[in-house]
């Protein structure tokens, strides 16, 4: 198609400028034109027009992504993607409409970044919260159903709150609809540097594809580098199936533990040893305090020829098998929040609470649990010293972990978290909505204590308000077990 | 347009009603029944008496393998799948069943054939059950019929089969109650499950709405009173069999 004037006309959109003319589309920002009683219908947001360029010299899958995202786009909803207006019959006159997102892509934010980081070393924690954001916004898609398996920055827009919004989802995968990409000869469809190993042998439709391409960009942040070049052929790219990236602290030695840890974690070959989902993956990197460390956050030699020999035979057998539903696939490793009372309670009612939580971790293996207390902003002081924040916080952190003692976390990761807030209920709804939480375990009249008049409204409203399962724990211990139970 | 796609009744009025009820509330334009009215259930009279009011109303209504049995009952086979046929006969009065004899193998509505098997030498009932047997059928339906949608019966499952930037068709089990986009420009050949006789574990009778200016088709599962099916079936004589199965879907 050609491009676009000014003040042309297209299905009642008058086209307002050219935002981007590449080599797969043309971009312009559109209004509403004029009707024919002269006015004008206002739109609620800046609309952008997205045409297919094609021409005869076009390839056969440029088109079929432009039909892949029309099918897409409009099946998606939340802040975390372009708002869908319109289509254009595709075999008449295909184009698509949507929210014109003003907000700059990952590719200018990591210039920016990489000059700050020239000059004052790495913003890891500015990297963790951008990581965490990206992370928020896939989780969104994962949830559904929608793989996004083209992520790179170009494809990232960060809005100037911080919120990350996707774009382009030519190459994404919707479970519930039949996949236009997907073929009998099982092909790699993605874009070279950010795809994932399964990518590469045509698996087209397993969310952790999604956090593979958050680790190459994380890794590209932290390093300047890109983890596994750009390869042009496909036996470059078949070399992520069994190699390890050079360790991002060979690279840049400011890079962090806990941050190598992440990324690493994110890039490794095998899916079921990545994040098990975008969720888990963001309350690691808003918690780096608390990411569980193991060997692979510190080493800085890469891994060595024999290991990778070893693998390299292994991953010539890898290929394509069929992916579960994304929704379904992340449902399965939930992340549990469990409210715990700040002030002192009763035995029993911890007892009764760590049951709940055991008996909801055992049945739910690779499911991750974050330990809440809400404080009262009252407790902590700027003034006083035994009431400083921190000093307040590391005694509730303690009691937090003193209390998780009991449980079986072998095959699972925790986290603690103090909050300060004075409506207890509200805080802990916001925490988790914020947090992609599954499930809120908690005590079902016990909760704050010292509030006795008010105790039963904080568990009712959290289950009134919350956006997930709420289960209010009742105290079940006999107490003649009372005295037994504190000598364990 | 709007269509409603029912295949493979088998005389299960309870199930027949309650999908029309479904269909009706979803707004649908057009009713097409690909085959298979009778055989298995134990109300042929009342679900064909239905199927013959519809067909006064404009449906598209194509002829089943068992519809052709219960026309002329076979005599020499008397498999269980079959020996329903002859009782179904003698249920059967004059009018219903020089209906069931008359229906057409196929229907055509522009680029959309309707058939109750494979388009592929459609009096020979080939089952569309795989990407193999669903290119010969679009193939066939294109060659033949000039239609590059088939939908299609006699398999009891719902399934899409489609072409995507491959060669060969794709198959794609569909989500009930999720509009799967089905444009008209590709090529596809869709199974719509069966509404008296489910069998995949689970009760809820199948059919599916095709909404052609939207390009989608919407896969449906209906609960109906599978206890009055059954109850029919029995009390008809017929093999508990197929009284019991219609609980468990299978």
């Amino acid at each position: 198609m050609k491009l676009l004037n000014p003040g042309d006309v297209i299905d009642g959109f008058e086209i307002e400028a050219c935002l981007h003319a590449g080599g797969m589309a043309h971009i312009y920002t559109v209004q509403y034109a004029l009707s024919e009683d002269g006015t004008r219908r206002q739109s609620e947001f800046p609309m952008a027009m997205k045409i297919p360029r094609m021409t005869a010299g076009d390839g056969a899958e440029n088109i079929v992504s432009f039909e892949v995202e029309q099918q897409i786009l409009p099946a998606i909803t939340g802040s975390h993607v372009p708002r869908f207006v319109a289509a254009g019959d595709l075999s008449r006159l295909p184009y698509l409409v949507m929210e014109y997102v003003k907000a700059s892509t990952l590719e200018t934010w990591a210039e920016n970044f990489h000059k700050e980081t020239f000059q004052t070393g790495l913003q890891d924690r500015a990297l963790a919260r951008l990581g965490a954001e990206l992370a928020h916004a896939v989780h969104s898609l994962h949830k559904q159903n929608v793989c996004h398996l083209d992520l790179k920055p170009a494809n990232v827009l960060i809005r100037p709150s911080g919120k990350v919004v996707l774009l382009d989802f030519g190459l994404s995968c919707h479970a519930h609809y039949p996949d236009l990409l997907a073929e009998e000869m099982r092909k790699a469809v993605g874009s070279p540097a950010w795809i994932a190993p399964e990518q590469v042998v045509g698996v087209r439709g397993d969310p952790r594809s999604d956090i593979f391409a958050i680790g190459v960009m994380l890794y590209e942040l932290a390093t300047g580098e890109l983890p596994f070049g750009e390869p042009v052929t496909t036996g470059g790219m078949r070399q992520r199936l069994w190699m390890d990236p050079v360790p991002p602290r060979k690279r840049n030695p400011n890079v962090p533990e806990w941050l190598q840890e992440v990324i690493l974690k994110c890039l490794h070959p095998e899916a079921v040893k990545r994040y098990p989902s975008a969720a888990h993956l963001a309350m690691d990197l808003s918690n780096p305090d608390q990411i569980r460390m193991t060997e692979r956050g510190k080493q800085v030699v890469g891994t060595g020829f024999n290991e990778h020999f070893k693998r390299w035979i292994k991953a010539a057998g890898m290929h394509y098998q069929p992916s579960p539903l994304p929704s379904r696939l992340i449902k399965e490793v939930p992340i549990l929040m469990v409210a715990l009372p700040h002030a002192d309670v009763s035995d029993a009612t911890w007892y009764s609470l760590r049951e709940a939580v055991d008996r909801s971790l055992g049945i739910r293996p690779g499911a991750r649990l974050a330990c809440v207390t809400v404080i009262s902003p009252n407790d902590t002081s700027s003034t006083e010293s035994h009431k400083s924040e921190s000093s307040v916080h590391r005694v509730h952190l303690a009691r937090m972990q003193q209390w998780s003692q009991g449980l079986d976390l072998q095959d699972h990761q925790v986290s603690f978290h103090v909050l300060e807030a004075s409506d207890v209920a509200h805080a802990l709804v916001t925490y988790a909505e914020g947090n992609e939480v599954s499930m809120i375990i908690m005590g079902a009249a016990t909760h704050g204590l010292q509030m006795q008049r008010f105790v039963s409204t904080v568990p009712i409203k959290v289950a009134m308000d919350a956006p997930c399962t709420v289960i209010l724990v009742k105290q079940d211990v006999p107490f003649e077990f009372l005295g037994t139970l504190n000598d364990e | 347009m709007k269509i409603a796609l029912l295949s493979d009744v088998h005389a299960n009025l309870q199930a027949l009603q309650a999908c029309m009820a479904h269909a009706k509330a979803q707004g649908i334009d057009r009713w097409a029944l690909l085959g298979d009215l009778v055989g298995y259930g134990g109300n042929p009279q009342e679900v064909v008496d239905i199927a013959m009011r519809l067909a006064e109303e404009g449906a598209w209504i194509v002829q089943g393998n068992h519809d052709a049995m219960a026309v002329q009952p076979p005599i020499d086979d008397q498999s269980l799948g079959n020996s329903t046929a002859q009782w179904t006969h003698e249920q059967l009065g004059a009018s219903q069943r020089g209906f069931l004899k008359a229906l057409p193998l196929t229907a055509l509505s522009g680029p959309l054939l309707l058939v109750h098997a494979s388009a592929h030498a459609p009096e020979r009932w080939h089952y569309v059950d795989s990407e193999r047997a669903a290119d010969l059928c679009a193939d066939h339906a294109l060659q033949t019929y000039d239609a590059r949608h088939v939908v299609v019966g006699h398999v009891h499952q719902q399934t899409v089969y489609y072409r995507g930037t491959g060669h060969s068709m794709m198959r794609f089990e569909p989500t009930a109650g999720v509009p799967v986009p089905m444009p008209s420009h590709r090529r596809w050949v869709a199974t719509v499950g069966s509404v008296g006789q489910p069998r995949d574990h689970k009760p809820h009778a199948m059919y599916a709405i095709y909404d052609e200016a939207a390009g989608r088709m919407t896969f449906q599962r209906v609960s109906y009173d599978h206890q009055a099916a059954a109850a029919a079936i029995l009390e008809a004589g017929l093999p508990e069999f197929f009284a019991e199965r219609l609980a468990m879907g299978r």
